[in-house]
């Protein structure tokens, strides 16, 4: 490589993607809508359950926990689903649909940019969501920090890898902004609904708690309970995560049109 | 290699969609600072052209080459020299102009100045407005704005005044060629023959995918007309054969008391000399010089004919 080449790369200047950034945040300012879903819902719940006392009484259903332990990891799938599969697939196809991804590909910024921040932007308001959820219960509600940290960032990771990976295999497959709603809830009750979130699995007959370890946000549940009672997560929703990262994540690089 | 005084060279360029030929063995060359365009009625394969120019669409034969560099194959470089205004593109509804610009901005080495660009195009009051309070004007106009703050040496515009009232064209063909002062080449797409024929040094005419007429808009109107036409009153009878004697007319015909020369080249001068010199007085002389559209209308219902026979 000479100093001429050197002079000259083609790589657009580093400010771009904060530009790109600082955009989809406003954006994500000016119209909550997500944000409200993931983190005002989630901890209204909680400030529910919290001030009813018979949420706080252990069950030996429950495996000694209290039900309002057993909300938390339900309302951490809760958050990250919502967002990862309603309002990071609805921008990205609107996108698309409005010739803002394909105006992108004919400057000197991949088109690409604009996804990679929507996804910071997203996992930004995950991670919030998922403070806010401890801080609360923390400080009001006597639970304590997750007791194993590493374990639960790495089921964190592996949560957000996996939701991710679903919501853009949607955004692959959807042409339009209408059907990308329709889409988005057509998968996303169903996995509420294996979560838990309206009624405990573990009240269910055992065959509903086995297909919930299956599904994405069952499989949270699963991966992100036990190390907030200083276990190391199992193995198994491990797995199930990293497999729908993998498997849609494929799908979704396969199938996602930028135009 | 291209040679290097001209900014764009498309050569024996195809492309079609399934079965549908749209743009089929068009060939043009711009040269550095020229304002080239691009005429034709809809669905001629003018947005075809410059997709494939911009690098959106990949040719199914031929070769494109923007100073020298192949927009699909070097498309980084090429997108960092070349401004792009498309039809039908839209920005985020709760973003403001200035933050939509201010985005843009970062993308390129040495922009241009914002609060230069939205002045020239009338948008300096809207700033901090959101894109989805904009008229439809305004929205092109941010378009054009977007095409040129990279600074490029070459922008790609298609249907640029496209919603734009009388005075917004004014002031957007003002802009384009104050950009082409400063060195830019321009590729302009349209189908509006008065910005074509104020703006282009060259036009090349499209119909069914086919370069039809390449020339200036004054070559392209003389080559549909076969020249241009005097008509005037006489003062008197004359015979025919002073004006048919002469170089510049082609044709002479009576058309009631008017009298209609067809010819090329400075033919009213020679019309009313060869008269003076006859004794005749041409009165209410008028020249019609045919306009561009009077020329698009008829070569492309030419090409039509010709298709026509050929089949």
């Amino acid at each position: 490589m000479n100093a001429l080449s050197a002079a000259a790369p083609s790589r657009a200047p580093r400010a771009a993607f904060g530009a790109i950034l600082r955009n989809e945040a406003r954006l994500v300012w000016r119209q909550p809508a997500g944000a409200i879903a993931a983190i005002g819902i989630s901890t209204l719940i909680l400030v529910v359950l919290g001030v009813l006392p018979v949420f706080k009484q252990p069950s030996s259903r429950l495996d000694g926990l209290t039900p309002f332990q057993i909300y938390i990891p339900i309302l951490i799938s809760f958050s990250i689903g919502i967002l990862a599969l309603v309002y990071l697939p609805g921008p990205l196809v609107s996108y698309r649909e409005l010739g803002i991804l394909r105006r992108l590909s004919v400057t000197p910024v991949p088109a690409s940019w604009v996804l990679a921040a929507q996804l910071a932007v997203q996992a930004c308001l995950m991670l919030i969501a998922v403070l806010i959820i401890f801080v609360v219960s923390v400080a009001f509600y006597g639970q304590h920090a997750p007791g194993n940290l590493g374990g639960f960032l790495l089921a964190l990771v592996l949560s957000i890898a996996a939701l991710f990976a679903i919501g853009l295999w949607i955004a692959a497959i959807t042409r339009t902004s209408g059907a990308v709603r329709g889409i988005s809830a057509v998968i996303l009750y169903p996995l509420l609904f294996f979560s838990g979130l309206y009624y405990p699995m573990q009240l269910m007959p055992s065959v509903m708690l086995d297909i919930s370890h299956f599904t994405p946000l069952g499989a949270v549940v699963q991966a992100t309970v036990y190390p907030m009672f200083g276990e190391f997560p199992p193995t198994s929703p491990l797995l199930v995560l990293a497999a729908y990262a993998l498997v849609f994540g494929f799908l979704a690089r396969r199938f996602f049109r930028w135009e | 290699m291209s040679s290097p005084e001209s900014a764009v060279e498309v050569t024996h360029l195809r492309k079609s969609y399934g079965s549908v030929v749209a743009v089929d063995d068009v060939s043009f060359s711009v040269a550095v600072g020229e304002i080239f365009g691009i005429l034709g009625p809809n669905g001629a394969g003018k947005t075809t052209t410059a997709e494939c120019v911009t690098g959106l669409r990949e040719p199914d034969a031929g070769t494109i080459r923007l100073l020298g560099l192949d927009p699909r194959a070097d498309g980084k470089q090429v997108h960092e020299i070349v401004g792009v205004q498309l039809q039908e593109s839209a920005f985020q509804a709760k973003l403001r102009v200035g933050e939509i610009l201010g985005m843009y901005r970062t993308f390129y080495r040495s922009p241009a100045d914002t609060g230069e660009l939205v002045d020239a195009l009338g948008l300096a009051g809207k700033r901090h407005d959101y894109y989805r309070s904009l008229s439809g004007g305004q929205r092109q106009r941010l378009s054009v704005a977007l095409a040129l703050i990279g600074r490029p040496k070459i922008a790609v515009l298609d249907e640029m005044s496209a919603g734009l009232d009388p005075q917004g064209r004014r002031e957007a063909w003002r802009l384009i060629e104050q950009v082409r002062d400063r060195g830019t080449t321009i590729l302009l797409v349209t189908h509006f023959m008065e910005e074509a024929e104020r703006l282009c040094d060259r036009i090349a005419l499209i119909d069914e995918g086919r370069i039809i007429a390449l020339d200036s808009p004054a070559g392209i109107v003389g080559r549909a007309r076969g020249g241009k036409t005097v008509r005037f009153v006489p003062s008197g009878p004359f015979n025919s054969r002073v004006l048919t004697g002469l170089a510049e007319v082609t044709k002479v015909e009576h058309d009631g008391r008017d009298v209609v020369v067809t010819g090329t080249g400075e033919l009213v001068n020679a019309v009313v000399l060869a008269l003076h010199a006859a004794g005749v007085e041409a009165r209410d002389v008028r020249l019609d010089e045919a306009s561009l559209e009077d020329a698009f209308v008829r070569l492309t219902a030419e090409h039509e004919h010709d298709q026509g026979g050929q089949s």
